[in-house]
């Protein structure tokens, strides 16, 4: 092939593949701008300060502070729950079985196969379980349901940051006394803990996100609940529900409630950003 | 004194390392839990009758007590085959770009937008679906080629959802890039080779398998997406013969009928059935691309 037909062909192939990264660039900005272009007009003080009010799924007054609450109250209580075992097992893969490798490597990739399981699995499985107990739709339901399906994200992206500690810092650890639990906890996850809130805002991201593993096991309620047995309201169903109303004021509050949970989203993604920067800037190279 | 805070420093790490064990314990018993009480709760269904029966049957009358999950399996082949062949040419390229023909720069800018891509929640897809890609289709799409659509179809699903699984495929791809061997490019470049072909004939030669992965992990993510699919989809019950006709995949099923089916046992073993199906489809083909990832890792 002649020179000149080769540099044709490289031409093309680059400025297709331009625009296939624009088209991806573009794709992004058009989700951000068409919910904001939709929603933000209906935003009101109105909507994020009160719960529904009677007459509110026919587009009567009232706002989604119920949802809001509920889907904060939500997602916290999962993070928790997750990080209880998240970190652990994140430390302990790294710190107690540094010498078994292959352990290490069968278990991170059980976790990326768990991590690939659809919400929905974990809600009908929730959903299951909670009827086996006797229990009704609940937060409490919600948060377990909502803790198994973050488990296996949390706990792989803690993995991530915690195995790039080098291990001449565990060696040093040990060798000046240290049992294995104090450098897992005093040593590795304070030089860690830029990453670990990450790791920790990412799960909390998918958490107040996910509606298809809540859809039966946290239930839905115009009031903000007080307590675990109590159903809940959560961002993602009341945008479901409220989108499949066939009145227009009750659509749009929809783009609305879609408008705040993608600040949320946005924040969370900004701010897990900044950490994991931190993070790099202060790692240790030994 | 001294020994009492070794003692104590001693039971701390005794207890921690405890706690270590369970929670693992808890974790690898996770996956197992959900297939044994799937695997359970749709045995009424499987005991009578062959699940090859379900897979194949396209009659599905729940008040008849005809269960036949054909017309949701097909819905969902339809979706995934097609989100993946949107996602996967447009993630290739780009992948190309941005490993080979870019600086350092640009590739750390495209990061916050894979890793929002990847954070909007399923249902924020939905909306954007309803917002933008459902009227494209029936508004200019379809009168293109003289259909006349909802705009409620197969296609729609398709394209929210080829959005949806291009962070997925792509920050795989942007890794296997990155560990083909830097000294393999120079040998071909110092032969002669342009830079293109030898992005063509050895980068993609030796990338292969990790491209077929990167592209399964994307059909196991399409597979079991649940909500933003739902909203645009349809949901009528049929097996769709063209990408204009609704569609009601697996996961649409389980969701929307979940709060009804208490009353009918069987209803409900359906269901679950169904939710079994997802899972070992998802399970199967994560399993494959990930073996393939790590053969890929150990040979460079």
């Amino acid at each position: 092939m002649p020179i000149r037909r080769k540099k044709i062909e490289e031409e093309f192939f680059k400025s297709i593949m331009l625009m296939a990264t624009l088209i991806i660039i573009t794709a992004l900005a058009l989700i951000i701008i068409s919910i904001l272009y939709k929603g933000l007009p209906s935003l009101s003080w109105e909507m994020i300060s009160q719960t529904p009010k009677g007459g509110f799924y026919f587009g009567k007054e009232g706002g989604i502070l119920n949802a809001i609450i509920g889907s904060v109250y939500l997602s916290i209580g999962s993070t928790m729950l997750a990080f209880l075992v998240s970190l652990p097992v994140a430390l302990y893969m790294n710190v107690y079985l540094t010498k078994h490798a292959k352990i290490v490597n069968i278990i991170r990739f059980f976790l990326d196969l768990l991590w690939g399981v659809p919400s929905i699995v974990y809600g009908a499985f929730g959903f299951s379980i909670m009827i086996y107990f006797g229990m009704r739709t609940s937060l409490l339901a919600g948060i377990v349901t909502v803790t198994l399906f973050i488990i296996p994200i949390m706990i792989r992206s803690m993995d991530e940051v915690i195995k790039t500690i080098p291990k001449g810092l565990l060696e040093t650890s040990f060798s000046l006394g240290s049992t294995k639990s104090e450098t897992a906890y005093r040593i590795y996850l304070k030089q860690c803990v830029p990453g670990v809130i990450t790791a920790i805002l990412l799960s909390f991201g998918r958490a107040i996100g996910d509606a298809a593993s809540i859809l039966f096991t946290a239930g839905y309620t115009d009031s903000i609940p007080t307590s675990l047995t109590q159903p809940s309201a959560t961002l993602p169903l009341s945008i479901f529900f409220q989108l499949s109303s066939p009145i227009p004021e009750v659509q749009n509050r929809a783009y609305a409630s879609a408008t705040i949970l993608t600040c949320f989203i946005l924040i969370i993604s900004i701010s897990a950003r900044y950490f994991s920067k931190l993070f790099n800037k202060n790692k240790i190279s030994l | 004194m001294g020994n009492f805070f070794n003692i104590n420093r001693i039971l701390r790490a005794k207890i921690h390392h405890s706690w270590m064990v369970i929670a693992l314990i808890i974790v690898i018993i996770i996956p197992f839990a959900i297939a044994v009480c799937l695997y359970y709760k749709s045995g009424i269904l499987i005991k009578e009758t062959s699940v090859l029966h379900f897979l194949f049957s396209k009659d599905w009358r729940p008040m008849h007590e005809k269960f036949g999950l054909a017309p949701f399996i097909v819905s969902s082949l339809w979706v995934t085959v097609l989100a993946v062949l949107f996602s996967g040419p447009v993630c290739l390229l780009t992948g190309i770009f941005l490993t080979q023909y870019t600086r350092k720069r640009f590739l750390e800018m495209m990061h916050p937008v894979i890793d929002i891509l990847a954070g909007i929640p399923s249902v924020i897809y939905g909306v954007w679906g309803i917002l933008l890609i459902v009227p494209f289709v029936s508004k200019y799409l379809a009168p293109l080629l003289h259909i006349s659509t909802s705009g409620y179809n197969i296609l729609s699903g398709a394209i929210v959802l080829s959005v949806m699984i291009i962070p997925f495929i792509l920050n795989i791809l942007i890794e296997v890039f990155q560990t083909i061997p830097e000294e393999l490019k120079e040998a071909s470049l110092s032969l002669g080779a342009t830079k293109w072909e030898t992005i063509k004939f050895v980068m993609l030669k030796k990338a292969f398998p990790g491209i077929i992965s990167a592209l399964g992990l994307g059909v196991s993510r399409a597979f079991g997406e649940t909500i933003a699919v739902l909203m645009v989809v349809g949901n009528v019950v049929q097996i769709p013969k063209g990408v204009f006709q609704a569609g009601y995949p697996l996961p649409a099923l389980i969701a929307n009928n979940y709060g009804e089916m208490l009353s009918i046992p069987k209803y409900d073993a359906a269901l679950m059935l169904a939710a079994l199906v997802l899972f070992t489809v998802v399970l199967i083909f994560n399993l494959f691309s990930r073996l393939l990832i790590v053969r890929m890792e150990k040979n460079n």
